[in-house]
């Protein structure tokens, strides 16, 4: 094993939707962007870990290549659902880390159709709406149900997750949205798999982010300024549960990947500056509070009541307006959340800033499922 | 498949659904003969323990309970809503998904852990061929017990 991997160049594009572009070019794009943020070329980049969902079978890491600079280095094409980005991210992690290579890129892109994702089609009939329904916000609905059936969690406080969120991306200029919505207009909004309301679910959005990860000794040799060192990157699946052929647990593989995270950086959830995590659906933030340890068991509910976890709280998450309102491009999610993190702990997240930022961690669940969480550290003091 | 008797049965909706010629039909699973765990459906090896071999049919009950549930009011086209999905525990195991029917799409009406039966119905709903399928529904369980069909 070397010595740590460092975030030397991280960014990503404003999420929004960019149906005249091709995917490589957004993929392209960002990886440029991330190459410029690090001083660095193609040329120098070894390997490629590139994310994506709706074109995986189709060579993407290769085709962002052809539109940057085909240096003929290999190129790894990961799919892990929503993880994606953030497998890619790891995928890139490790290479550094085992001593393989000096300079890696990693790219997380997608171009998102709109309306409901999820759902099954059978050979012979299709089941949704006969057997349920295996739509996203329904298949969040029931996991947050399950939430309110052990803590009695409440409506109002899923929708509270929403207004947190959309507030913070009115500070993001990245974001899909710039938006306030209040309690009323969150709960008033159109039902779509209760307790998720319209704007409870996250943004199907275009969008990029890229990373570019280096060794230590590289990190000397470039410059350690405004380098972040990633502390731990845990990826799990989910183990057996007696209900998780009907009910995908997006809970135990979170416990297990943070378990694991904090272990390897030596750091508890007490000594986070901020969080990123997967809210795909209002539903989801609150689970992924006590998964991580952010509160005690059962005190989800309370925590966002409390603004705790709002920008000036106690552990802000989300900063970025979260998938709910920044948007959730699926394969560029995991790489997106690391920016967010990255920016803070360099002391650049200008109005969103959470003051004085050390550590943060980010998670993303891919439902299936996946989990990675990663924590990241400021370098410079 | 020329039996002229065939296209009048329903095919099962799903491949764990058993509809014998001269009885009720009913839902099958598996029990590991190791560890205990069931599952719903077909398998040769579990997924729990990872034994081999090992595995043996059963018959999956008709009364389970509420475990969770979601009220879908936006679907893909030509689903009707509102409807609820619920997720049900059978007695002595296994876990199922399905549309809980017979009882009113509103929270107040909806009560973690209630007793709910397992009734097979028409589908409503008919393949590229024009096939019928038998499916399952949950629907809140009579005082008796009954099944009601």
């Amino acid at each position: 094993m070397s010595g740590d991997v460092y975030v030397l160049g991280i960014d990503m594009m404003k999420f929004g939707r960019y149906p005249e572009q091709t995917v490589p070019e957004l993929g392209g794009q960002a990886a440029l962007m991330a190459l410029d943020d690090a001083g660095l070329t193609i040329d120098q980049v070894q390997a490629l870990y590139c994310a994506n969902l709706g074109q995986a079978n189709a060579m993407v890491g290769q085709r962002i290549l052809r539109e940057i600079g085909q240096t003929g280095i290999p190129v790894v094409n990961c799919a892990n659902a929503c993880a994606a980005g953030a497998t890619a991210f790891r995928e890139a992690w490790i290479s550094v880390k085992a001593g393989l290579y000096d300079i890696v890129l990693a790219v997380g892109v997608e171009q998102m159709g709109r309306g409901l994702l999820g759902g099954n089609r059978a050979d012979g009939i299709s089941t949704e709406g006969l057997l349920g329904s295996a739509t996203m916000p329904a298949v969040f609905a029931e996991a947050g149900m399950e939430h309110a059936r052990k803590h009695g969690t409440t409506f109002e406080q899923f929708a509270r997750v929403s207004v947190k969120n959309h507030h913070h991306s009115t500070l993001n200029d990245r974001a899909m949205y710039q938006l306030e919505t209040p309690l009323d207009t969150v709960m008033g909004a159109e039902m779509i798999a209760y307790p998720n309301t319209k704007l409870m679910c996250s943004v199907n959005v275009d969008g990029a982010a890229a990373a570019v990860l280096v060794s230590e000794r590289k990190a000397k040799q470039l410059g350690m300024k405004r380098a972040v060192r990633v502390r731990a990157s845990a990826l799990t699946s989910d183990p057996w549960q007696e209900r998780d052929l009907v009910m995908a647990d997006v809970n135990t593989c979170t416990r297990n990947a943070a378990t694991q995270a904090y272990e390897a950086a030596s750091v508890g959830p007490e000594d986070l500056d901020l969080v990123e995590l997967h809210d795909c659906f209002a539903t989801a933030e609150l689970l992924h509070y006590e998964n991580l340890g952010l509160c005690p068991e059962g005190e989800a509910g309370a925590m966002i009541e409390s603004d705790a976890t709002a920008l000036g709280g106690r552990i802000p998450v989300n900063v970025s307006g979260g998938l709910l309102s920044k948007g959730h491009p699926l394969g560029a999610t995991g790489i997106a959340n690391i920016y967010e993190i990255a920016t803070h702990l360099r002391g650049e997240a200008g109005k969103r800033q959470v003051a004085g930022a050390r550590l943060g961690l980010t998670h993303v669940l891919g439902l299936g499922s996946a989990c990675a969480v990663h924590v990241l550290e400021r370098v410079s003091p | 498949m020329s039996d002229v008797r065939t296209a009048t049965v329903p095919r099962p909706a799903v491949p764990y659904l058993r509809i014998p010629p001269d009885a009720d039909p009913y839902l099958v699973g598996t029990v590991c003969s190791r560890c205990a765990a069931t599952f719903v459906g077909a398998r040769k090896v579990c997924s729990r323990c990872g034994a081999r071999g090992g595995m043996g049919t059963m018959a999956l009950s008709n009364e389970g309970t509420l475990h969770t549930y979601s009220i879908v009011y936006r679907s893909f086209p030509g689903v009707s809503v509102p409807f609820v999905s619920a997720v049900v525990d059978l007695e002595g195991g296994g876990c199922l998904k399905g549309n809980l029917i017979n009882v009113k799409p509103d929270p107040r009406e909806i009560t973690f852990g209630m007793p709910v039966e397992v009734v097979f119905r028409d589908a409503g709903r008919r393949d590229a061929d024009g096939n019928a399928y038998l499916s399952y529904f949950f629907q809140p369980r009579t005082a008796g017990g009954g099944q009601a069909r």
